[in-house]
């Protein structure tokens, strides 16, 4: 099987933001960069996949050389071959999509695993579009997942206020879900062969922006919190409260 | 407040460490914080080793990560031992002792010392983390000065017969395979003794008010007879038993700072929300002297176990650089404990915080491995040339 896991290369969650100079982008200066988590649950399902039905799981990255870091976590993990779209400019997520799509579409993927949503952007763009441009039937939010002999799955996917039940045939495009499995820890031997296993440069066509980011701020901070009082003597005080000052209610 | 340091690599070691490093340990860590931290206070309280992760720990590579593949191990260097070790004890000291015991007390000797069938037999196994080992060389009348050892061997055709008893003996009730020190004609040999052998028993020691989530037992040894292959045949003198001991302490040199981070951690952001008198507690200056100190010392342990770790892996580490190590960076952590615990109040004294159990565990790890006094007996010697131990 001819796996594909497009994985993103991601500010940690515990990272400092600092918004830069131009007030359009974020400082990369003090910033350290994880695996984007949802990509792990598609990486877990991809070498699951591989496992049961064997075959080869190749991570796909777009941006600049830092991202080969992170490829090489995919490696950790037990990823065998690893993309590097190479860019220096950022694209925006028809961008990422459109690379993508030009390197995958002539490697014939079985599947393509990505994860949901990209926790930088946040965008939840990719996914769709490059379904799209390769066109196969994408089945997003998956959480859970059955591949049968005859190449058709069952997936089910979150939506609002429930579940959805889906089956398709590959090949497909599947973006993966927290829950659709455990992803592995990297273990110490995996990490050491890393190094090791071979990551393709493959050049990235620069594509016209079609977002155009105009400003970047950060939330307001949240003001402190007020006790009104304790217990059910203060029900009456918080209503007024939340009715008078607030006006929530 | 947004302005406040994250996290305690204040001189930026990261830098220093490569790729391959930091993924390591930023694999253990996760494994810490999303199995060990939840499940610790209870095994804690219940004095019971959570078992049931060892698979875990197994299959991160932890167990044996220096010895070679070949043996089943990661081939990793010393460093990156440190590093995992050091993870292991932020969560607690438990953890550190089990890995520290099982690859450096127990995979290293039998590697170090072992004849081709005993590393086959055992290193793969113990690096899978389906056999445990422990390490016998404490008894109940020889501590500090374990050369004095009245554990005997004595040979009868192809089988040792061995007597005597050990005590504080780390995994000794769960571990399937026990090198044990005792004389044989006087020298100090070292043998391997497996769980169920006639005459040996391994009961556990009871009522420890520190490393309650470690297993610490007796190993008792009757007229056991074990056959003669299973004395590790290149390990002669007290000074095989002192060279586990070096592999040892140079690990928990990185595990004390990893406790000592886990208090500071905790302390330094109860410090930023408890308000009292109005104002969070940590803009008293008599609070931030306290974690600046913390800091401090966290950051000077972290630079000796990095040039350490580079020295170990250079092959230009002595037992002496080791010792001081050791000696400072238990001692630090011990320090940093119990300032965290003063910061916290009341709180420092509960189960709710991680503190407490951490500074009752450095009170072991401070007298185990060579106490802390030992260690400058160990360090007046080298730099006096005098010996000071008797
Ligand atoms: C308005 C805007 C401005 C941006 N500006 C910048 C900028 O200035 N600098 C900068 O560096 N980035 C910038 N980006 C981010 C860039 O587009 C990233 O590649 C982005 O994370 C992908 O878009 P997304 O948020 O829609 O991803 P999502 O659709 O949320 O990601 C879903 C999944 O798609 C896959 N995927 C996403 N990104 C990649 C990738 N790069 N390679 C491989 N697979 C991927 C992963 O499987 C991921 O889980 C910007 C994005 C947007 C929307
Ligand atoms: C939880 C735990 C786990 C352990 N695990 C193991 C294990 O797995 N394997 C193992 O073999 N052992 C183990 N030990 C034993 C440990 O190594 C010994 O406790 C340690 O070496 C000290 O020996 P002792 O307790 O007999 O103290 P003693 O040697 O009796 O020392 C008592 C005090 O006297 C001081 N002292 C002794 N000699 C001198 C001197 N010459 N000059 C100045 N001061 C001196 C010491 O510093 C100490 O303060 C463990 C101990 C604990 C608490």
């Amino acid at each position: 099987m001819n796996i594909f896991v497009c994985i993103s290369h991601v500010p940690d969650t515990t990272t400092k933001i600092i918004i830069g100079q131009d007030g359009k982008s974020i400082d990369r200066t003090e910033v350290t960069y994880i695996l984007n988590p949802y990509d792990e649950f598609a990486i877990e399902a991809g070498l699951q996949w591989k496992e049961s039905k064997g075959g080869e799981v190749t991570a796909v990255c777009v941006g600049s050389p830092e991202v080969k870091e992170t490829i090489r976590k995919a490696f950790a993990m037990g990823v065998d071959k690893g993309i590097h779209i190479v860019t220096d400019s950022p694209f925006d997520s028809y961008g990422t999509a459109r690379a993508l799509a030009d390197t995958l579409r002539e490697r014939r993927p079985d599947v393509v695993f990505c994860g949901r949503q990209s926790i930088d952007y946040d965008g939840w763009q990719v996914p769709g579009m490059l379904a799209e441009l390769l066109g196969m039937p994408a089945v997003t939010v998956v959480s859970s997942l059955e591949l049968r002999e005859d190449g058709t799955f069952t997936a089910e996917r979150d939506i609002e206020g429930g579940k959805e039940t889906i089956v398709s045939r590959l090949p497909a495009l599947i973006s993966a879900q927290k829950g659709l499995n455990n992803p592995r820890y990297p273990k110490l031997q995996g990490i050491m062969a890393a190094k090791k296993k071979p990551i393709e440069d493959v050049p990235a066509v620069q594509t016209p922006p079609r977002v155009r980011v105009l400003e970047m701020f950060k939330p307001p901070l949240k003001s402190g919190g007020r006790i009104v009082g304790e217990g059910a003597g203060a029900v009456p005080e918080l209503v007024r409260l939340l009715h008078e000052e607030a006006k929530v209610i | 407040m947004d302005d406040a340091l994250p996290g305690t690599d204040f001189y930026r070691l990261d830098d220093m460490l490569s790729e391959e490093e930091r993924l390591a340990r930023a694999t253990v860590r996760r494994f810490v914080d999303e199995r060990v931290l939840p499940i610790i206070e209870g095994a804690y309280r219940d004095g019971r080793f959570p078992m049931e992760l060892v698979p875990e720990l197994a299959a991160l590579g932890v167990l044996g990560a220096t010895i070679p593949e070949e043996y089943g191990g990661a081939g990793a260097s010393n460093v990156i031992h440190g590093l995992m070790l050091g993870e292991l004890e932020r969560g607690d000291s438990a953890f550190r002792s089990f890995a520290s015991v099982q690859s450096d007390l127990v995979m290293y000797p039998i590697f170090r010392y072992g004849s081709e069938e005993q590393k086959r037999t055992w290193l793969p196994r113990m690096a899978r983390g389906e056999a445990i080992g422990c390490f016998g060389l404490t008894e109940p009348d020889h501590g500090s000065d374990p050369g004095s050892m009245a554990t005997k061997a004595e040979r009868e055709g192809e089988t040792f017969i061995l007597n005597g008893s050990k005590m504080w003996i780390t995994n000794g009730s769960i571990a399937d395979v026990a090198v044990v020190w005792a004389k044989w004609d006087g020298e100090i040999r070292g043998f391997l003794v497996e769980r169920g052998t006639p005459g040996f028993s391994s009961p556990e020691m009871r009522g420890k008010h520190s490393l309650r989530a470690s297993v610490t037992s007796e190993l008792v040894l009757q007229d056991c007879r074990i056959p003669a292959a299973n004395m590790l045949p290149s390990a002669r003198g007290l000074k095989a038993p002192l060279s586990c001991l070096t592999e040892a302490r140079y690990g928990i040199a990185w595990g004390a700072v990893g406790a000592a981070t886990m208090c500071y951690e905790t302390a330094l952001s109860y410090a930023r929300t408890r308000i009292q008198f109005g104002r969070p507690i940590a803009s008293f200056q008599l609070v931030q002297e306290k974690l600046v100190s913390m800091l401090t010392e966290i950051t000077k342990a972290q630079l000796l176990c990095l040039r350490l770790g580079r020295m170990m892996d250079g092959g230009t580490c002595t037992y002496a650089h080791v010792s001081l190590a050791k000696r400072n960076n238990v001692d630090i952590a011990l320090t940093c404990a119990r300032l965290a615990r003063e910061i916290l109040g009341a709180n420092g004294i509960s189960d709710e915080y991680p503190v407490m159990r951490h500074m009752n565990n450095l009170e072991s790890v401070r007298t185990y491995e060579g106490t802390h006094d030992i260690h400058t007996l160990i360090l007046g010697k080298t730099i006096t040339g005098f010996p000071a131990f008797r």
